[in-house]
């Protein structure tokens, strides 16, 4: 599924047009990426949580040349699936 | 240091009434975006959400494991895991 997929379902579903079911989609996963952005955690009950992991600065190498690089520092979002969410997947 | 307050579904369902919904409606919008997108999941169904990022079914086989407490050994049966990449988007915003 897509985002366009989901935004004509919301708008099966909820009675909107899809203009205004696109508006609300982008809103909520704006959102999700401004909190993230600010550093903040994201819980969504059954669903699941999203935050930040901090990746330190580290040595690298290019693998095609061998030559070695610094990796500077930063940061991830990572999404950990909440409970009913993971046994909903896996029943 | 500032206090951790995590964004809720009542901070999104704010979100979406500002556009001009009732906070009722804006409730039931925002529970069945999670909501559809959770009945692909049960579907083995991957969700791809440009410039947010990719959620993915993927498929464990068994696998022999310990048991770190008593070291006796033990099946882990096969399973399906949810995964979520990030686009190279929403990597950006949160390096900027």
């Amino acid at each position: 599924m897509t985002k366009a997929d989901l935004i004509d379902e919301v708008a099966k579903v909820s009675n909107l047009t899809k203009k205004e079911s696109e508006t609300i989609v982008n809103t909520v996963f704006d959102n999700i990426t401004g909190a993230l952005a600010k550093g903040d955690k994201v819980e969504l009950r059954g669903f699941g949580s999203f935050r930040i992991r901090q990746r330190n600065a580290r040595k690298g190498r290019n693998p095609k040349t061998g030559t070695g690089v610094s990796v500077p520092e930063k940061r991830v979002p990572f999404f950990k699936v909440g409970k009913r969410l993971r046994e909903l997947v896996n029943a | 240091m500032r206090e951790v307050i995590p964004l809720t579904k009542n901070d999104l369902i704010n979100a979406v009434a500002a556009h001009g919904l009732s906070k009722r409606q804006s409730a039931a919008v925002v529970e069945s975006v999670f909501d559809l997108v959770s009945k692909c999941f049960e579907r083995e169904e991957d969700v791809k959400i440009v410039g947010f990022g990719h959620f993915r079914i993927r498929k464990k086989a068994s696998r022999r494991g310990r048991n770190p407490q008593t070291g006796s050994s033990i099946e882990i049966s096969a399973r399906k895991v949810l995964t979520f990449k990030p686009s190279k988007g929403l990597k950006a915003r949160i390096n900027q």
